[in-house]
């Protein structure tokens, strides 16, 4: 969700690339309407872009028509119950790096970036 | 309902973060009212701008059960109680460091259903707006309204089709005169839902939404 927001820099922003992450599961109970709503708020090629990136799953480079429980499952499992508890984002249109620390991301810039 | 836990925070903490008060209060009051008219039961991306201690946050959580929380705070002190807050009250807040939603972009364009702003409202020196510390909490400059009106105009973008946007105002903020101007420049309907006088402070909740309710 998070993206570049350096002034002047408009190509490339997003997704941020994700270096060094620390991640964790945690445990949410599972929605299928909420999900469905979920997934059409998502950027998809950016989503599978950045899960691939971490490891964590290869979805299908189009969203499905077709939207099973189990695939589901996984958008669930990416989307909410994986956090970045650290790790770098780097902006591959500008290079600028904002911090994970403690399950929070640092999206300030100093006043001489915005 | 309950309001949410802040048993986790010290009163140092408070040095740093602002306390919960009435105004956090009569919000909170507001949403479950909102709730229970059903008015927030498809809200799926929820963004608290200024989280502060994380409480309306972990509240809406509590009232909805399934929604992204997306809280954004230029206090880290802020970020973190509200970290703290979503882990104590059984609800996942995800904090940002970032001032409003700049963080997201354009990301958040016509995402956003429950859109929640409790801004520095009291009529205070212009020269005390815009710390990054506690006293960022509460001041607004002139009219109380120099950081809220610099907000009011990204309202639009992010609200999605049935989105909400919740702002909570004193009387000194001319609401009124917010609620002309939203509907005069974005066409956005805009309604008191709740007030309340609290000491001096005349405090009103505005909801402001693309359809009129
Ligand atoms: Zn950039």
């Amino acid at each position: 969700m998070l993206m570049c927001h350096v002034k002047g820099c408009s190509t490339d922003n997003f997704p941020l690339r994700i270096e060094d992450a620390e991640m964790e599961q945690v445990e949410v109970e599972f929605n299928e309407d909420f999900c469905r709503r979920l997934i059409n708020k998502i950027d998809w090629p950016a989503f599978v872009q950045t899960a691939f990136a971490l490891g964590l799953d290869q979805l299908p480079a189009a969203l499905p028509d077709d939207l099973d429980e189990e695939f589901l499952q996984r958008i669930h499992k990416l989307a909410l119950e994986t956090k970045l508890k650290a790790g770098r984002m780097v902006c591959n249109g500008c290079k600028h790096v904002y911090l994970i620390t403690d399950g929070i991301p640092n999206m300030l810039l100093q006043e001489t970036e915005v | 309902m309950k309001t949410p836990s802040l048993s986790h925070l010290r009163p140092s903490d408070y040095m740093n973060v602002y306390e919960p008060s009435e105004d956090t209060f009569l919000l909170l009051d507001a949403l479950e009212a909102e709730a229970d008219a059903g008015l927030l039961k498809d809200a799926t991306v929820c963004l608290e701008v200024g989280s502060g201690s994380g409480c309306v946050s972990a509240f809406v959580g509590m009232l909805l059960k399934t929604c992204v929380l997306l809280a954004t705070d230029i206090n880290p002190h802020a970020t973190s109680a509200s970290l703290q807050t979503g882990i104590k009250n059984n609800v996942h807040i995800d904090p940002v460091l970032s001032h409003f939603a700049s963080a997201f972009g354009s990301r958040l364009a016509g995402n956003v259903d429950l859109l929640i702003f409790n801004p520095p409202y009291v009529v205070t020196p212009s020269d005390e707006v815009g710390s990054n510390g506690i006293e960022a909490a509460w001041a607004g400059g002139v009219d109380g309204m120099e950081v809220t009106s610099k907000f009011l105009p990204l309202v639009n973008d992010l609200l999605s089709a049935n989105g909400l946007f919740y702002l909570v105002t004193v009387r000194e903020n001319k609401p009124l005169e917010i609620m002309r101007e939203m509907r005069d420049t974005y066409g956005l309907f805009a309604k008191v839902v709740l007030t309340r006088r609290a000491g001096i402070e005349g405090l009103a909740i505005v909801r402001f939404s693309r359809t009129e309710i």
